[in-house]
């Protein structure tokens, strides 16, 4: 069966948008094939910077016959009818069409048979169509052709384009389309510079070939084959490591036709910078390898090894003089780079971190949320607050929150502001900070998704939650909540965050408390600053923002003998809000921790059942709940108590239904008429102590024990009890013995939100 | 590298390198003819001479640099303007480009608040714009058979002027030497048709051709001994001048009027430029206009420069010469040069 070779021919194409591209084309390409009746046997997109390439094969030469039937009119509809039959169906006469009866009467039925059509041909149809629409992130326009509307737009200019079609045996057809003045052809180009002249290609086969001849790798995955074995090589021959990068792998590959590895020197004295200052400059601005001592990095596994004075660049040509110019040419400039990062970093050293905080008093942090001199003042506090419930000592977390946002400011990072935190420790350490102060400056900033690892030290672990939950409290309170797949603040992260660290690190927390202080503040503070003017209070207002300890009566004692009439109306609606808003903030939190559970393996639901109970603000508690429910749901016990809840809970929710009413409070002991009735009352007022008492210590295994006790009460009731007495008064009494196991059961979690 | 000296880049020079086999690669110039001095390689001026011949040959009026202070040669109303409306344009030039913030008072190798750029616009931007390119670099003596060239993505934007474009840095063995942009829109107003626009750093290019690391050690005149003239010669003085001034000196509340002064003149000039009386919209004042716009960027830099612009007002102020841009082009398609016919 025939194969199809298309490729599109263009300028270079950024090296982050071709594999997508490669991708889109395979996808897009074949979706229409099969869409049209062609079943193909495979295919494989190739793309390198100048040209996407598609290779299709096993097409059938022709569509098959398409044969459908078309149900018309009734025998003897209005003429009108049958002609309008037969002009849409192609008939001459009612002849040709068939009979057929259904229940409704006998209806004339038009079989059509639909010719498949060349391959070729739909070929022709579609391909164009395709590059049209191609999903490029960003296309544009060029040329002459431009200036009329409806101009073709491609990633970059694109020039020409071979589609040829055909069995293996036989010379290929081209598929003969044309495109903004492009028409399709059989010729392409090589390298662009090692072998320029025109290619002509029949089919995939010598289309690959003669591309290689022609100093062109197509496939992207042997240019990184070729690249990263090289690369490994050059560097072992040194006895040197080659640190691996994927990431620049996969771009690197992206920029050469013909990759080329060559290595290169800088001067020793640039290994006094850190190493991952180094690394950046190389690697983002040259888009180079580095390389490690080999020594090193065997005594240290899980190291990257101490950097060496070399690096490893790709060049796209073989040159004359075996590379000679190329690798002078890279050193310069890296030498130049590093020159400007050395600089760079020594001019940071010579400025202690806190004497760069009175700059962020002018740089915006939000418009609604003030600068960042006053978020680092709010993180601040918090982290003080903190700081015990977690462990740490609360002037070290002090310090190095006050410090952990500085390097936001240095040179270094303003180059590279992927460095952010790390460079913070570097300058910290070289100032004499504490240990655990200067690794807060990068720790703070974990972790920063799933995969990432959430700090252990303290210290760490106190400002994080700090510098997260002002996040979250600041942007709640403003209302730029995520929704959809928009979260501008990566507020998800943060949630993610705190979860993580307060279960990872086993820390018990109240969200609640340390979240509703500051919506009061944030509340408040607009409203405050409208109102009073002198820079002294306002300063204390805002000191006070963030934290835990605030109060009416601080505020009230700012303002005692102020002219602020409004302020206790003011208050108690922040405070409203604010309660709404922790509300909000917690359910947030229940979500994501949701996810996150989800994500290890635990039932959503169960986490719903627990969080359903309302007031779960300690996320560590939650989660030791969760997994002792999950394990009592395991259970015999459990699988019948979950039963019999939700029987009972049915019979409860029909009922109430049906009468209008609830079935609340105590039943009446007097009216209960059978002995299963009186144990199962017996076995509730029993199970609800036991468990309410171990679920006060706790001690969520033995409050499910204690539910477990209520099993054999509750399954003795339905079996030998009539819910629906036909005594009113009993049958009420019964429901509320029901409504009681509800009520027991919620000492552990709320059953009706378990499924199953 | 182990010794500290300069790496020097052997150059693509008809007597040290054979001439490649590749077309791009050898240079257009009778470069044997020409006198040392008058070399790219080894005189800025003959660097800059060369890209001259080299694109007046192509076609491009060779156009002298616009006599008001400006960040970057697509200011130059050659190519602003000219990008816009149907009629075919080609030009290059130098243009003097003044970053005031850029300033290191001559100290910083690579970093000045005056430096050269040469543009070359070309629209409708022809089939062959990266070809023309690679030309003009061995026109100016790199071989593309020893050195690796590359185009790598940039995505161009001014915020100032409007204005968004698709290409490439240029890259030469690691270093970016241009900048090419296909404009899809300039001064709000969509190109049709699309203007080829290159930008060559002179001054980085320079360096990299005379295998120098500061940009004051250049040679200006390809001259040797006591000729020679180098750049910190003619520029190193006017570096720390103009630093003091745009970083300690410059009048601000000054600034601030001008750059109101400027924001209303060009909606005056734009206001009254409008023909009147005839059926078709007309305009008979753009590029008087411009001029303002152009001043009030220039004032909105050294302001910036100053450190008296705030965060937030500095999107403000970005807005203010945006739009004024934005009205230029409007009027610039309704004038003689900007218009169908």
């Amino acid at each position: 069966m025939p194969d199809l070779l298309l490729e599109l021919f263009s300028e270079e194409i950024p090296a982050r948008m071709q594999a997508k591209a490669a991708d889109d084309l395979r996808r897009m390409v074949t979706d229409k094939l099969v869409a049209e009746g062609l079943v193909y046997e495979g295919a494989k997109a190739f793309v390198t910077p100048r040209r996407l390439a598609l290779t299709v094969h096993g097409i059938p030469a022709r569509q098959p016959d398409l044969k459908t039937e078309r149900k018309g009119p009734k025998i003897g509809a209005p003429d009108a009818a049958v002609q309008g039959f037969l002009k849409a169906t192609g008939l001459t006469s009612l002849d040709e069409a068939k009979i057929q009866r259904d229940p409704k009467g006998d209806f004339y039925i038009a079989l059509l048979e639909k010719p498949g059509r060349a391959a070729i041909d739909v070929l022709a149809e579609i391909l164009p169509v395709i590059v049209r629409t191609f999903p490029w992130p960003k296309s544009m326009r060029w040329g002459e052709r431009s200036a009329k509307s409806g101009a073709l737009t491609w990633v970059r200019p694109l020039h020409s384009i071979i589609a040829t079609f055909g069995p293996e045996t036989e010379d290929p057809e081209v598929v003969k389309f044309s495109i903004d003045g492009i028409e399709t052809g059989q010729t392409t180009h090589g390298h662009r510079f090692l072998a320029p002249s025109a290619i002509s290609v029949r089919r995939f086969e010598d289309y690959e070939a003669k591309l290689k001849a022609a100093k062109v790798v197509l496939d992207p995955q042997a240019r990184k084959d070729i690249i990263l074995a090289d690369a490994k090589q050059l560097a072992f021959a040194q006895g040197f490591e080659l640190v691996e990068d994927q990431v620049l792998l996969d771009e690197v590959s992206g920029l050469v036709e013909w990759p080329v590895v060559l290595m290169g020197s800088f001067d020793q004295e640039f290994l006094s910078i850190p190493g991952e200052v180094i690394r950046a400059t190389i690697r983002n601005n040259q888009k180079c390898f580095v390389v490690s001592d080999l020594k090193d990095s065997d005594k240290n596994p899980d190291k990257t090894g101490k950097l060496t004075n070399k690096f490893i660049l790709t060049a796209n040509i073989e040159a004359t003089d075996g590379g000679k110019a190329i690798v002078a040419g890279n050193e310069r400039v890296i030498r130049a780079r590093l020159s400007d990062a050395k600089f760079f970093y020594e001019a940071d050293l010579k400025t202690k971190l806190e004497d760069r905080l009175p700059k962020f008093e002018n740089i915006v942090f939000h418009e609604k949320l003030g600068t960042q001199g006053e978020r680092i003042k709010r993180i601040e506090r918090l982290a003080a607050e903190i700081a015990p419930l977690v462990g740490a000592d609360v002037e070290k977390a002090k310090r190095a929150a006050h410090l952990a946002k500085a390097d936001l400011l240095t040179e270094v990072v303003g180059e590279f502001p992927e460095l952010q935190g790390l460079m913070g420790k570097y300058y910290a350490l070289a100032q004499g900070e504490d240990a655990s102060v200067a690794a807060a400056s990068e720790e703070h900033y974990k972790p920063q998704g799933p995969a990432d690892r959430v700090p252990t030290d303290r210290v760490s672990v106190a400002v994080a939650l700090a510098d997260k939950i002002d996040t979250l409290v600041g942007f709640w309170a403003i209302d730029e909540k995520p929704t959809g797949s928009k979260d501008p603040y990566a507020l998800r992260r943060a949630a993610l965050g705190v979860i993580r660290l307060i279960l990872e690190n086993g820390i018990r927390i109240d969200l609640a408390a340390i979240a509703r202080t500051p919506f009061v503040a944030f509340g408040i503070l607009p409203h405050a600053k409208s109102i009073i003017s002198d820079h002294e209070n306002i300063e204390k207002l805002e000191n006070s923002v963030g934290r835990v300890s605030f109060s009416i009566d601080v505020w009230n004692s700012y303002f005692q003998n102020r002219d602020w009439k409004g302020f206790e109306e003011a208050y108690a609606a922040a405070q409203t809000t604010a309660d709404k808003k922790v509300l909000d903030l917690l359910s947030f939190f229940a979500d994501r921790l949701k996810v996150q559970l989800r994500d290890q393996g635990a039932r959503h639901d169960l986490v719903d059942a627990v969080f359903a109970l309302g007031g779960q603000d300690d996320l560590l508690m939650v989660v030791r709940r969760v997994e002792a429910l999950g394990k009592f749901l395991d259970t015999d016990d459990g699988k019948n108590l979950l039963a019999g809840t939700k029987r009972a809970s049915n019979i409860l929710s029909i009922e109430e239904k049906k009468d209008k009413r609830s079935f609340d409070g105590a039943p009446d002991s007097a009216l209960y008429k059978l002995d299963e009735e009186k144990a199962l009352a017996k076995a509730i007022d029993q199970v609800k102590s036991e468990a309410g008492a171990a679920v006060a210590k706790e001690d969520f295994a033995a409050a499910m024990s204690a539910m477990a006790k209520l099993r054999p009460a509750v399954d003795a009731f339905f079996d030998k009890v009539k819910v629906n007495d036909d005594e009113p008064k009993v049958r009420e009494n019964r429901l509320k013995l029901l409504n009681e196991i509800r009520a027991a059961t919620r000492a552990v979690a709320d059953f009706s939100k378990i499924e199953g | 590298m182990a010794s500290p000296g300069i790496a020097l880049i052997p150059l693509a020079t008809a007597d040290t390198v054979p001439r490649a086999q590749n077309p791009l690669a050898r240079p257009i110039l009778p470069m044997d003819e020409l006198p040392a001095h008058m070399r790219p390689e080894r005189s800025f001026q003959g660097f800059i001479l060369a890209l001259q011949r080299f694109w007046a040959e192509q076609g491009c009026v060779i156009l002298q640099p616009y006599d008001m202070e400006m960040g970057a040669g697509t200011f130059h109303p050659a190519t602003t303007l000219r990008a816009l409306g149907p009629k075919p344009w080609r030009a290059a030039y130098v243009q003097p480009s003044r970053r005031p913030k850029d300033g290191r008072y001559g100290e910083n190798p690579n970093r000045l608040q005056h430096y050269y750029q040469y543009q070359v616009i070309m629209k409708p931007s022809p089939p062959n714009l990266q070809e023309l390119y690679l030309k003009s670099l061995a026109a100016i003596g790199i071989d593309s058979s020893l050195h690796d060239i590359r185009f790598v993505e940039d995505d161009w934007e001014s915020p100032t002027l409007g204005a968004w474009g698709l290409g490439w840095e240029c890259w030469c063995d690691g270093m970016e030497v241009s900048q090419f942009t296909y404009f899809q829109q300039v001064a709000g107003v969509e190109c049709a048709p699309v203007a080829g626009e290159l930008t060559y750093g002179l001054e980085r290019l320079a360096c990299y051709l005379q295998g120098v690391d500061r940009i004051m050690d250049l040679n200006f005149n390809g001259r040797e001994g006591a000729d020679k003239v180098t750049y910190g010669d003619v520029f190193l003085q006017a570096e720390q001048e103009y630093s003091r001034h745009n970083f300690e000196h410059s009048d601000s509340e000054m600034l601030f009027k001008q750059f109101v002064m400027a924001e209303e003149a060009c909606k005056k000039y734009l206001a009254a430029g409008w023909k009147s009386g005839s059926n078709q919209k007309e305009h008979l004042m753009a590029l008087p206009a411009y001029d303002q716009c152009i001043k009030a960027s220039h004032v909105f830099n050294l302001l910036d420069a100053r450190g008296v612009i705030s965060v937030t007002e500095r999107q403000s102020y970005i807005g203010r010469v945006r739009d004024l841009a934005k009205a230029c082009g409007d009027a610039w398609v309704h004038t003689e040069a900007g218009r169908a016919s």
